[in-house]
């Protein structure tokens, strides 16, 4: 197989640019890969975050050639390697270093979101009862590995920067899959309203097509909540009822 | 003087996989001050990873489980080198545990009549492995994470610990760094849990990740605590063997649970070829008995491609040596072929298996519901680690607790797939329950800074020292040597040049050199585990050479049988006065009268 270049960006932030490394490729081979390659050649202290290889943590999120990709799951034979092949950290997040960058923000807003609240079990042994039907849903959005692939693009965050005034798909996620959860009796409609931003997002469905799971984040997740929020707040007779309950 | 961040807790867990998560729960709910650090991010760790399942005899699937034959399987499995009584917790506790997941969150696949499923897993006679899909990992790791965040835990992120703290004989704490900026942190604790996990990375042929560098059983050896069965590494059977940048990730069990089939280049199912004596009352003998026992029927027994996995992995390495291998050096897994069976069978497999199908797709452009995979063994897991308590999980060093992979005693001489996540729950739970008890009984420990001085030290050194080899090329080098020495088959003359060159390259690693700066640098990182990583293959190569049978995830080319005399005896590993490392055979914990009953009834 061919040889390629990959450019990778090098900093920290207070700024960096692109260096530009050749390596050998060879079949099979992932971005993670060459990373890596470099890494343990030409490179030793370049910065990359990988756990699994196998597409099965969320660590190892950057922008390839522009896209947002996770590196280990990324094939050079999709890439074009007749030009250098770029890979950049998370541009919606600040950088710690080359392709890491620091994505605590995203462990603050998961606190942000009523945990789980365990409803009466149903049956006689103390458990629950519960149909394979009933948890298909929420199965999907528990398949999320906390890429923040869709954090990064959503353009709320990216662009804007609404960072206090709205939670991101992921989280989007995350509260519809408790929402969804049979064993759950919290009511997080409200707070999806108020604290959350949900109104914010204009589906534009970006996130879901950069989610390397194939959740269904827009369709799946947040129209449901926003059918929801509209259901409990701005249905006339709901909100009567609401009223008279006081 | 190095300048450092000194914190205080009363129980310090290492390690954020599903035992640290479920230890810190544990003692966090028993009102003590906990703090967790973790090398990756919260979330990541290798439990993430976990495909097939958790075992636990919930009897939901086949109502003639029980704990008593989940204990008689994981004893049979272990070869009776378990230290029974942890077994026993093992299997009485695990139900429960997986219950309390639920109640925190957790979505298992159900049964028919709503109840959580279990899937059959090699070495277990019933379904017992409770499951999502093939990503039962991520199921615990994301529950434990999110139930445990709400509880006031102390999270502390991309923290290395490099070594163990002590006040006299008792635990103190323990010192680190941050990966992100290189700055040292210092934990004093009354009670400290090691929950770091495997060994992996001492391998070239790994499912594992760069964390699993035994950190938590170096520490511990450092710290005065005794390692137990290092001789037993598991060699997962199924592991992908193409495109070479793949090479060793993990193809789950599920898919021989689901009917999948080991077949050689002549197409022969030769698993049938070779089944031990004391399965052979349990497995099938022919394909159609096989594949009755795994749509659930009762009276059928498993298919022999459901036997333990040393013996599947040695059946694989004997059919590749003999020249009927698949084209890269493995054999073929076959799932497609159940569409002889199953209507919709496609759909079906992606339903069951959506990840494995993933995963084949992606990186090795095969699609499973067509075509076969090739796979071969795979380094995997360790069932050796720190010797503990098997009620609390406390090793010798008062105040200093292990739980799941980096302890060892559960799982004997080989693990049965799946047990490793219950094991994960059950003495996690417990290691949290009796650390913060040991916290509550003692007062808090004083730290001693010449021992920190001197880790920090030994820290910075590599980026003083000019010259020296550099950490990925003694780090591949040990890899290299591990798989070709002390990997699968093993012989004495082997073993004995894997020790020679373990002492060489920790002569490099002492004076490794590293450049950049502290923050982020992947070098010094990996500098830094290279005591660990040939600690542990110290360990392993030792206890191997020591134990002349074959028995379990052991296996001798020049002592191929299994000896009974050995089986008597587990090894043990301490540190000498010296430095130097101890190498002794000790009695194993017998059996008391009523689990001999229980393996016998089994039988
Ligand atoms: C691909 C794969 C599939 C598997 N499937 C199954 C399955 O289906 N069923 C089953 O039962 N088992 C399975 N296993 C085995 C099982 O997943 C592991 O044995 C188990 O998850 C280990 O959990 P743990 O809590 O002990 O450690 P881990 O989850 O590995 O966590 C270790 C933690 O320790 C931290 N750490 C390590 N060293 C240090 C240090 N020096 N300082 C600070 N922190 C440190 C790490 O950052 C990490 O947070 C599988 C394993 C793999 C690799
Ligand atoms: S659909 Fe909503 S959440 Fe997703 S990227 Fe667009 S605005 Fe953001
Ligand atoms: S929803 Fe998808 S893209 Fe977003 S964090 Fe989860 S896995 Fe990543
Ligand atoms: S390394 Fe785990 S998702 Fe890429």
């Amino acid at each position: 197989m061919a040889n390629a270049t990959f450019r990778i960006w090098r900093g920290d932030k207070s700024g960096g640019g692109y260096k530009d490394y050749p390596i050998e490729t060879s079949e099979g081979m992932v971005v993670l890969d060459a990373v890596h390659q470099i890494q343990a050649s030409q490179a030793n202290d370049l910065a990359v975050r990988w756990n699994c290889k196998a597409g099965k943590c969320g660590s190892c999120s950057a922008e390839v050639n522009g896209f947002p990709k996770l590196m280990c799951m990324t094939r050079l034979n999709t890439l074009d390697l007749t030009q250098p092949v770029t890979v950049q950290p998370m541009q919606t997040f600040p950088v710690i270093r080359d392709l890491v960058t620091d994505v605590s923000w995203n462990y603050e807003v998961k606190k942000t979101i009523q945990k789980m609240k365990t409803r009466k079990p149903d049956a006689s042994d103390g458990t629950w009862r519960v149909n394979q039907r009933d948890v298909d849903r929420p199965q999907e959005f528990r398949k999320c590995i906390e890429c923040f692939l869709c954090q990064n693009v959503c353009h709320v965050l990216r662009e804007h920067q609404m960072f206090s005034e709205f939670v991101g798909p992921r989280f989007f996620v995350y509260a519809a899959a408790l929402e969804m959860n049979p064993v759950d009796a919290a009511d997080r409609v409200a707070d999806l309203k108020d604290k959350h931003g949900i109104g914010l997002c204009n589906i534009t469905k970006c996130c879901t097509h950069v989610c390397p799971e194939e959740i269904k984040i827009t369709d799946n997740a947040i129209i449901p909540l926003k059918e929801r929020v509209v259901d409990e707040f701005f249905d006339p007779v709901r909100k009567l009822f609401k009223m008279f309950k006081g | 003087m190095a300048s450092y961040e000194t914190f205080e807790h009363d129980v310090l867990v290492i390690g954020a996989g599903g035992a640290g998560l479920r230890a810190a729960v544990e003692a966090s709910a028993a009102g003590t001050k906990v703090c967790v650090v973790s090398k990756s991010l919260l979330g990541k760790a290798h439990t993430v990873m976990a495909e097939g399942g958790m075992a636990a005899a919930m009897a939901n699937v086949d109502d003639r489980d029980s704990w008593r034959v989940h204990f008689a399987d994981t004893m049979r499995g272990g070869q009776y080198l378990n230290n029974p009584r942890m077994a026993e917790i093992h299997a009485k506790e695990a139900p429960d545990r997986v219950r309390e997941l639920e109640a925190w969150g957790a979505l298992f696949d159900r049964t028919k009549d709503g109840r959580i499923l279990q899937r059959n897993f090699g070495g277990h006679r019933y379904p017992r492995l409770a499951h999502v899909g093939d990503r039962t990992g991520l199921e615990m790791i994301r529950t434990l994470q999110d139930h445990g965040v709400h509880q006031g835990i102390d999270f502390q992120m991309e923290i290395t610990i490099v070594t163990l703290l002590k006040d006299g004989d008792r635990i103190a704490g323990a010192m680190g760094y941050d990966r992100e900026r290189g700055r040292f942190k210092v934990y004093r604790a009354k009670a400290v849990v090691l929950a770091t996990g495997g060994i992996g990375r001492a391998y070239q042929i790994t499912s594992n990740s760069w964390e699993y560098t035994g950190d938590g059983q170096a520490l511990a050896y450092h710290a005065g605590a005794k390692l137990l069965d290092m001789e037993f590494v598991q060699f997962h059977p199924t592991g992908m063997v193409w495109p070479p940048s793949v090479k060793g990730i993990l193809v789950t069990e599920g898919v021989r649970g689901e009917g999948g089939v080991l077949r050689n280049n002549k197409g022969r199912r030769f698993m049938f070829d070779d089944i031990p004596e004391n399965y052979r009352s349990s497995t099938a003998d022919n394909e159609e008995e096989g594949w009755r026992y795994v749509t659930g029927d009762k009276s059928a027994r498993r298919p022999p491609e459901l036997l333990t996995r040393d013996h599947v992995a040695r059946c694989i390495v004997r059919e590749v040596r003999e020249g009927r291998g698949s084209p890269h050096g493995g054999v073929f897994l076959d799932i497609s072929w159940i569409k002889e069976k199953v209507q919709n069978a496609p759909e079906h497999i992606k339903k069951k298996l959506p990840s494995m199908y993933h995963q084949f797709k992606q990186l090795g452009d095969i699609d499973i519901t067509k075509e076969p995979m090739e796979v071969g063994p795979t380094t995997h897991y360790v069932m050796g680690g720190v010797r503990v308590d098997a009620d609390s999980q406390m090793s010798c060093v008062p105040g200093l607790f292990a739980a799941g992979e980096c302890a060892a005693g559960l799982h004997g001489a080989n693990r049965l797939g799946g047990n490793s996540l219950s094991d994960l729950l059950v003495f996690g739970k417990r290691a949290g329950e009796f650390a913060a008890k040991h916290a509550k009984s003692v007062s808090m420990p004083k730290l001693d800074s010449p021992q920190v001085e001197a880790a920090a030290k030994a820290a910075v050194a590599p980026f003083e020292r000019q010259g020296g080899e550099g950490p990925y090329q003694i780090q591949q080098t040990l890899q290299d040597n591990m798989q070709q020495l002390a990997g699968i088959v093993r012989r004495e003359d082997e073993m004995t040049r894997a020790l020679e060159l373990i002492a060489s390259l920790k002569a490099k690693a002492a004076n490794v050199s590293v450049y950049g700066n502290r923050e982020y640098n992947a070098g010094w990182h990996t500098a830094m585990d290279l005591d660990s990583l040939l600690t542990v293959s110290e360990a392993v190569a030792r206890a191997g050479l020591m134990r002349r049978e074959s028995r379990g995830g052991h296996f001798r080319d020049d002592f191929p049988g299994k000896d009974n005399e050995w089986g008597q005896y587990n090894i043990e590993i301490s540190k000498a006065a010296d430095g130097s490392m101890r190498v002794e055979r000790v009695p194993i914990v017998p059996m008391t009268g009523e689990h001999q009953k229980i393996v016998e009834e089994n039988k």
